[in-house]
């Protein structure tokens, strides 16, 4: 995955709440067996309406998405966060996301960014004017050109993850040996745990 | 040596450290995984393009459920019947080929075992009290009824458990959702969890794992349990769970891949420490008293826009915060309902009973005795029943369910996810409304522009045979 260490660009003016996956890539666009291609089902439904913020030419190519509450929320289809990169997102805003989803776009390279609703909403008002906003992972900050600075937490792991485009799956396998030690433990005191469709 | 009183949730999350990082990131012990079509092709040309193998082929299952058409498998002569689409038969056959390639165990889509994975899982006993159990499938929470720790994940993390066994992980905030007292007559499982989640909202188990607790949930079924936990997710949270006892105990005892013997015995005493102690705190906590809960119905495009079945569509207005105006006059919109409306006046075309959260042999019973000796309304033009899995659907046709259905104007189909998810050939046509017992009633969830309802088993027969949203305490 990319790393990702400071974006700045415009921001598309989403703002609505409870975006579920199904929303973001509706269920006949995951029966693909590839990872790419995916921003072209992108938010389908919103972009069926006329004048969304999706194909509004003042947003085209935006490297962030502010959003509403609970964004993400629905089915853990890793393709969202697929389709959100085809798209070239690279940051969402948002008041709160669904576990599985924040999740999803991090090991993407996407970075989830959480902030109170006010400065949600004030940022709503800087992107809908068409300016850029800048969101730094390594001072985990979220600034205007009016001079707004919102601080947000993220995770250390998740930080380190994002800034170096680490994948997790070749860290963790350099834990083997600690794991091949916790399934010998197991195995001699609840074989039946280890059994699976063994059984 | 005394220790700090601990929720069920925070024993099991224990049990499964396998190491600490520095930074708060535990790395947890995955015990049983489940594999579907859908969100694991690309996890596997992963581990093929890196060289990595599976640690532990034997604590993954495989089988294929979102995509398959849930028509007849085999033709007269017995031959399989190929999947019409190329998309989707593409995606089948790499799961068919993919799990055996790496030493999983597969169960094909004409097996009599086949079904939807959180129906299959706790059916053969590979879901078992006390385990961590994960699946790319958000309805993994399902499998907490069974007391397990049980979330959905993507796909990154398929890979990754399929690599390692294990996944990086955050710890939750323990949530306790306590429900006293008895559920009225006509009241199910499925109403009491929308009902929590109208009542919580759809972000409200945000960070958090539930753990339902009070009278009302140990005198469940396993499959009443399973309903409720399988929508936690729809609450925000990332697992639900019920702590295990002689009522789960009794249902896995001799499951296919459940322990045996003296590993029985000793695995029954291990479950038997699996509950939250005494004096144990939880980060949050919400009491429901169940003589409250009545059948509910969705109104609108989330699953927290619940109200009674003898409620009024609501006014925009109604709600408190601004967002939420915004996103009901959306909903409305999209649902075509004018606020004021009963709910019992809002027509229906479509029935669907199935989905990973209404599928089982019990949730078949409780619509068909409501259906039996009636027939679906003239307006309802298509009604459906789809087993949650083979076994499912034999158990059924012994009871004569499927006449039931048949005779009141149902089609009985093959197992599968079916029109919970406009995946697969079952949708819901654009503008047309329908009472489902699946999960989510999300805008284009059963299809383009199709409207859902979601509602117990119960009350979709109500809803079949009446041609609207019905009360079911009116029927029986």
């Amino acid at each position: 995955m990319q790393p990702l260490t400071r974006v700045e660009g415009r921001a598309i003016p989403l703002g609505l709440k409870n975006v579920d996956t199904d929303i973001i890539i509706p269920a006949k666009w995951l029966k693909t067996i590839s990872r790419e291609g995916l921003g072209a089902g992108a938010f389908e439904v919103l972009r069926a309406e006329p004048g969304n913020v999706f194909d509004d030419p003042a947003y085209q190519g935006a490297p962030i998405l502010i959003a509403g509450d609970n964004y993400g929320c629905g089915s853990s289809r890793e393709h969202a966060a697929w389709a959100m990169l085809d798209l070239g997102i690279r940051v969402v805003i948002a008041p709160s996301f669904s576990d599985i989803h924040s999740g999803n776009a991090v090991k993407n390279g996407i970075l989830p960014v959480v902030l109170p609703q006010e400065a949600v909403d004030r940022l709503l008002e800087v992107a809908r004017e068409g300016l850029e906003i800048t969101v730094d992972l390594e001072a985990q900050t979220v600034t205007t050109p009016y001079q707004d600075r919102f601080a947000f937490e993220i995770d250390p792991f998740r930080k380190h993850c994002l800034l170096n485009g680490l994948d997790e799956v070749g860290l963790t396998m350099a834990r083997g040996e600690a794991i091949g030690a916790f399934e010998a433990s197991r195995t001699a005191a609840q074989p039946w745990l280890m059994r699976g469709t063994a059984a | 040596m005394a220790s700090r009183p601990r929720t069920l949730y925070e024993k099991i999350w224990d049990a499964h450290v396998v190491e600490m990082r520095d930074d708060g990131t535990a790395l947890i012990y995955i015990d049983r995984h489940l594999v579907h079509e859908v969100t694991s092709p690309q996890a596997f040309e992963a581990l093929k393009v890196a060289g990595r193998p599976v640690r532990r082929p034997e604590l993954t299952l495989a089988v294929p459920d979102h995509n398959l058409p849930t028509t007849a498998r085999l033709d007269a002569k017995g031959a399989p019947v190929p999947i019409a689409d190329p998309e989707s038969a593409a995606q089948l056959a790499a799961l068919e080929v993919n799990a055996p390639a790496f030493g999983i165990r597969y169960i094909p889509a004409t097996a009599k075992e086949q079904g939807i994975v959180h129906v299959v899982g706790p059916e053969q006993g590979f879901s078992l009290p006390g385990t961590t159990i994960v699946c790319g499938d958000s309805h993994t929470a399902c499998h907490g009824g069974l007391g397990a720790l049980a979330f959905g994940i993507g796909t990154s993390e398929v890979e990754h458990v399929l690599a390692t066994q294990t996944l990086l992980l955050q710890q939750s905030k323990p949530m306790e959702v306590r429900v006293d007292g008895d559920l009225g007559p006509g009241v199910s499982a499925k109403d009491l969890i929308l009902h929590i989640i109208g009542r919580i909202g759809a972000a409200g188990g945000s960070g958090y794992v539930i753990e339902y607790r009070g009278r009302v949930f140990e005198r469940m079924t396993i499959e009443e349990r399973l309903t409720v936990c399988n929508m936690s997710i729809e609450a925000g949270a990332r697992a639900g769970l019920i702590a295990p006892d002689d009522t789960t105990f009794a249902y896995l005892n001799g499951r296919p891949m459940a322990p045996q013997g003296t590993e029985w015995d000793a695995a029954v005493a291990y479950w038997r420490t699996l509950h939250s102690d005494e004096g144990a705190v939880f980060a949050k906590s919400v009491t429901i008293n169940a003589a409250d809960v009545e059948p509910s119905v969705t109104w609108g495009t989330s699953p927290e826009d619940v109200v009674p079945i003898g409620g009024l569509v609501p006014h925009p207005e109604d709600f408190a915060d601004e967002s939420k105006r915004v996103a009901a006059q959306k909903s409305l919109d999209y649902m075509g309902l004018v606020p004021g409306t009963p709910m019992t006046e809002v027509p229906i075309e479509n029935v669907f009973i199935g989905s990973c959260t209404n599928s089982r042999i019990e949730d078949l019973r409780a619509a068909a005795a409501v259906l039996k000796g009636r027939c679906k309304a003239d307006n309802v033009r298509w009604a459906i029943v789809v087993p949650g899995s083979g076994l499912v659907k034999a158990q059924a046709e012994e009871e004569g369910l499927d006449k039931v259905f048949i005779d009141a104007g149902f089609e009985w189909r093959e197992p599968g996810c079916s029109a919970c998810l406009g995946m697969n050939p079952d949708k819901v046509p654009a503008g047309e409304r329908c009472a489902s017992t699946s999960n989510r009633n999300f805008v284009g969830r059963q299809g383009p522009g199709a409207r859902t309802h979601l509602v117990s088993p119960a009350m979709a027969a109500a809803a079949a045979v009446t041609g609207r949203l019905a009360d079911v305490r009116e029927l029986v």
